[in-house]
């Protein structure tokens, strides 16, 4: 696999931008796995009953005892002015603490209520903080729909950790992002082989190995919805390597050798580390290649890995891209993607459900790339679809993953060359006529169990 | 404001969500951010729909406060009366769009369009889903259902059927084969699988049934009112109640309310003597009021269990469900904080529960079998194969589903005979549940199991949250009396079966005191179980 741009690659392609009804999760889900990854921490939705049936709807958060986030849900005593919201939360914060000693980061999370009705969690923050020290540190940042769109959520999170990170003169790396640990430790062992180092991470596992950052600090995104951490690093005077993403082998091999570069490693020996991960990565790759080459694929807006997850999915998989929907494009981020993706699909960023529908109807791709809530009606109608949310929940990231990250994209139309072959057609009956449309790979999952894997890496 | 890690009620659009996914040409357009269009996933996924929901969200941002939303609303409004072209719409505003007072119904009304409108007003930060739905259904109700002719021959309206119902589906064909044995045919049943023109012609009724109370009743009241149609306030869930629906149904229509009971199976598989272990099986019982306070009926007086304990967390129904607790000398629990279950649980220690997928987690935590009776639906809650809990066939259901969690009679006895043994130790639980027995090494003394470390633990907190997440494993001393257990009595309590240990211990001790004794020695437990023996 060359790391050649083709001739003509997607940065100039002109970008078509929708306004209209979203099928989008809001920020808040971002708690769903940054509270995994933050072992010791708690996430306090201010909110409405909608915001804690988001999150345990779209997280299943039965299947823990006492799970470590919550919702603050605001009465009507809470807007009519008859109590203080602020007197209200503290006391529930206490609470909360009292009952929790193992939490040392609570973070406030904003909703659509709390910033319709200009909650300011921002001081409520600062002031349950000094409250609250040494023992827990109080963050806030917004999760809010009207404000941020699903992965969006965990950039406001770190962008919100970043001010208050220390300062350091050190010339570390900062590797930024939720990893699955699995993956997070796959990472750091790479950069360990090559001689990279000393390595920091954000998040951190726990509080107590929160990261510093200064003007030595140079640092490399491996999720490319961190638009607004990005510019909170450079504020800080941190230096951004910029990379494709770490998906498949090519992705990996590109993000590894930006890093490798800044550090001095020279290519014999980055070659001599990488060229066994490498050979696995593509040897698995071409496993699940083979069902999905020359296939077209169409992606809905969800989560923003689509640029980077295209670019895979054309040149590493064989696949061709017809739409490539983002809800928002940072060019400053995902442009080396742009670069390496042949020109071709359109890109569009927001949506306007219906009439992305429309497109992708007159399309009839191979495989289609969406929400949840589109899913399983899209297969009714005989079109082949890969959840994009599992795409978050799953380790994907390095060479390691390259494989699986394949094989999400292949069992879908796998499975349906299987069904197809060992059933003879019948209509799909409607839910309430007795039956039901034939099974989407929905496991213990929706509503009762968790995604399979959560990307803390815990099952 | 209130902290809420888990709750069983969405809010209250999505009960609005439920009334429209479950019927066809009627569209809803929610005022509403992006965050909220969560909920179709609700219907495509745990009920597997194949369509989408019918709801246009407006999809407001942050940077539209300051502006226009009520134009978004509008256009919204009007493109999705192009596009789905609906019989009638519902309008009106998620938890969000209340707080901007865009007044949806004002806005729809001005745009004019050419189908029935019909306003909902939904207070998100009041109410709850279930409201949700029963407000919805009543609106569309009153403004689409009008006094009519009646039917030449007798038929009924069914009420209160929504998408996502805990076995809506085959409930309303179950009740419809049943009303077919008496020679009732069904005019319209709504909200599931009807259109707004069904709505319309439900006035043709000669009566309404009404399934379900929580989505259904102030429809059911409204159409009394406007059409002079009395409903049926028996919901038949169980033998019992089916017989007495039948005979509420032959007292409004002077219909026969003998039918034919050859395929009702529950009475026979409850008296054959297989079921005798199942006498006095301790059972706790939490959901919707509707199917506890049927459940607890069944379980008493069709099954032969002991109800210990019953709930609901719908508050709007906590009258009912006090007074049939007070009917089995029990306090109703009525609670939607899912940690006061669970403690609540604990400490009655039954040996099955009766409850929502919430019920089933804390059972398994807690190592009790347990069986899901009422919403909130999970995936498992929407079966394949004809699954109804209403009527005969339903009874047959819920026998099998309620028994099946248990351990069987003989396994029951051998667990029992052979408690010390290496295989049948409490670690290694029942070979039924899917769990994977571990052999105990011989020579090592049995120990506590997790649940009743849980159990007591919890008891000797009170039922604190804390106690329960540092239990502690040397339970040597009781505390909640000046009793102390010999060691010697102490390894015979843990010979009892675990699913009563905690009940025996307690009563022990409570004996104890009430003796004055201040060591309990074997012989107290003996005794103590003779003072208690039913």
């Amino acid at each position: 696999m060359s790391l050649d741009a083709p001739d003509r690659g997607c940065r100039e392609a002109p970008v078509l931008k929708e306004r209209g009804q979203r099928e989008v999760f809001c920020g808040l889900t971002g708690i769903i796995w940054l509270h995994r990854k933050m072992q010791d921490a708690f996430f306090l939705v201010v909110g409405s009953r909608t915001c804690a049936h988001l999150l345990q709807s779209a997280a299943g958060v039965m299947i823990f005892a006492e799970p470590r986030f919550g919702t603050a849900i605001l009465e009507e005593k809470d807007l009519a002015g008859l109590a203080d919201a602020n007197t209200e939360l503290d006391r529930e914060v206490a609470r909360l603490l009292a009952r929790r000693p193992d939490i040392k980061q609570l973070f406030l999370v904003g909703s659509c209520p709390s910033e319709v009705i200009k909650l300011d969690l921002h001081r409520a923050a600062e002031r349950l903080s000094a409250a609250h020290s040494p023992h827990v540190r109080v963050y806030n940042f917004s999760g809010s729909g009207i404000e941020t769109t699903f992965t969006q959520g965990e950039d406001a999170c770190l962008a919100a950790m970043v001010p208050t990170l220390a300062k350091t003169d050190a010339r570390e790396l900062l590797v930024v992002g939720a990893l699955p640990d699995v993956v997070e430790d796959q990472c750091l062992s790479l950069l360990a082989q090559l001689g990279v180092g000393p390595v920091r991470m954000l998040p951190a596992r726990r509080s107590s190995d929160l990261p510093a950052v200064g003007a030595n600090t140079v640092f490399a995104l491996v999720q490319p919805f961190l638009g607004d951490t990005h510019a909170a690093l450079i504020r800080r005077g941190a230096t951004h390597l910029p990379a494709s993403f770490p998906f498949g082998d090519e992705g990996t091999t590109a993000w590894l050798w930006a890093v490798a570069q800044a550090f001095g490693v020279t290519r014999a020996h980055f070659d001599a580390v990488t060229a066994a991960p490498r050979a696995r990565a593509q040897k698995a790759i071409a496993a699940h290649a083979a069902t999905l080459s020359g296939k077209s694929v169409f992606f809905f807006p969800d989560s923003q890995l689509e640029i980077p997850l295209a670019r895979f999915l054309a040149r590493e998989c064989g696949m061709t891209p017809i739409e490539v929907g983002t809800p928002y494009l940072h060019t400053a981020i995902v442009g080396p993607d742009l670069d390496l993706l042949p020109e071709g699909p359109t890109i569009s960023e927001g949506q306007d459900v219906e009439r992305q529908l429309d497109r992708q109807h007159a399309a009839s791709p191979d495989l289609t790339v969406c929400g949840l809530g589109l899913a399983n009606p899209l297969e009714a109608m005989g079109h082949t679809t890969k959840w994009a949310i599992e795409l978050v929940f799953t380790p994907v990231h390095f060479y390691e993953q390259a494989g699986d990250l394949a094989g999400l994209f292949s069992r879908p139309l796998r499975r349906k060359a299987l069904l197809a072959a060992n059933q003879p057609p019948s209509p799909i009956p409607s839910p309430q006529g007795g039956g039901a449309a034939p099974s989407p790979l929905v496991g213990e999952g929706w509503g009762g169990g968790a995604p399979r894997l959560a990307p803390g890496g815990q099952p | 404001m209130k902290l809420t890690l888990w709750t069983y009620e969405g809010p209250p659009h999505v009960g609005a969500m439920r009334v429209a996914t479950g019927m066809k040409g009627l569209h809803y357009v929610l005022h509403a951010p992006q965050g909220d269009t969560y909920a179709d996933l609700l219907f495509t996924m745990i009920e597997r729909r194949n369509h989408r929901p019918p709801v246009t969200y407006t999809t407001f941002q942050a940077r539209d406060l300051g502006g226009d939303t009520a134009n978004l609303f509008k256009d919204a409004a009007r493109d999705a009366y192009a596009r789905f072209k609906p019989q009638a719409m519902i309008v009106g505003a998620s938890c969000t769009a209340e707080l901007i007072q865009d007044d949806p119904g004002g806005l729809a009304a001005a745009i004019g369009l050419p189908c029935p409108i019909i306003p909902l007003d939904l207070p998100s930060y009041q109410r709850k889903e279930n409201f949700g739905a029963d407000e919805t259904f009543h609106q569309i109700v009153r403004a689409l259902a009008k006094p009519m002719p009646r039917t030449a021959n007798i038929t009924c309206n069914i009420l209160g059927a929504t998408a996502l119902g805990f076995r809506h589906r085959d409930d309303v064909a179950e009740v419809t084969k049943l009303l077919g044995l008496m020679g009732i045919a069904v005019n319209v049943a709504a909200p599931l699988g009807a259109s707004p023109a069904d709505i319309a012609r439900m006035g043709q009724a000669h009566f309404n049934v009404l399934l379900y109370p929580e989505t259904g009743e102030s429809a059911a009241r409204s159409l009394e009112r406007s059409c002079g149609q009395p409903w049926t306030k028996v919901v038949p869930l169980g033998v019992g109640a089916t017989r007495d629906f039948l005979h509420e149904v032959a007292a409004i229509t002077g219909l026969s309310p003998s039918v034919d009971e050859s395929s009702l199976r529950l009475p026979w598989w409850s008296a054959s003597v297989d079921s005798t272990y199942l006498t006095g099986k301790r059972v706790f019982i939490f959901g919707d009021a509707t199917h506890v306070i049927a459940a607890a009926r069944i379980a008493a007086t069709e099954i032969g269990f002991e109800v210990v304990g019953m709930g609901c967390y719908n508050r709007e129904f906590a009258r009912p469900m006090r007074a049939a607790a007070k009917a089995y000398g029990l306090e109703a629990l009525i609670t939607d904080d899912y940690l006061e279950v669970e403690d609540a649980i604990a400490a009655a220690a039954p040996e099955l529960i009766l409850g929502t997928q919430q019920e089933r987690h804390i059972g398994k935590r807690l190592g009790i079998p347990c069986a899901v009776i009422s919403s909130p639906v999970h995936v498992q809650d929407f079966p394949a194969r004809y699954s109804p809990q209403m009527g005969f066939e339903g009874a047959n259901v819920i026998f099998d589903t309620w028994i099946h969690p248990l351990v069987m009679g003989l396994e029951e006895h051998l667990l029992t005979m052979f408690r010390e043994d290496f295989e049948f130790h409490d670690a290694a639980g029942a070979s039924h549940h899917g769990v994977k027995a571990q052999a105990r090494a011989e020579d090592q003394p049995a120990a506590p199991s997790d649940a009743d470390t849980l159990v007591e633990a919890a008891d000797a907190s009170g039922g604190g949250i804390s106690a329960k997440r540092m239990p502690d494993a040397a339970v040597s001393v009781t505390t909640s009396g000046a009793a102390v257990w010999h060691p010697a009595a102490e390894r015979e309590l843990k010979k009892i079966p675990f699913f009563v240990r905690g009940k025996a211990k307690r009563n022990t001790e409570a004996y104890a005191s009430e003796q004055g004794v201040a060591e309990i020695t074997v012989e107290t437990l003996y005794e103590a179980k003779a003072h208690y023996a039913r």
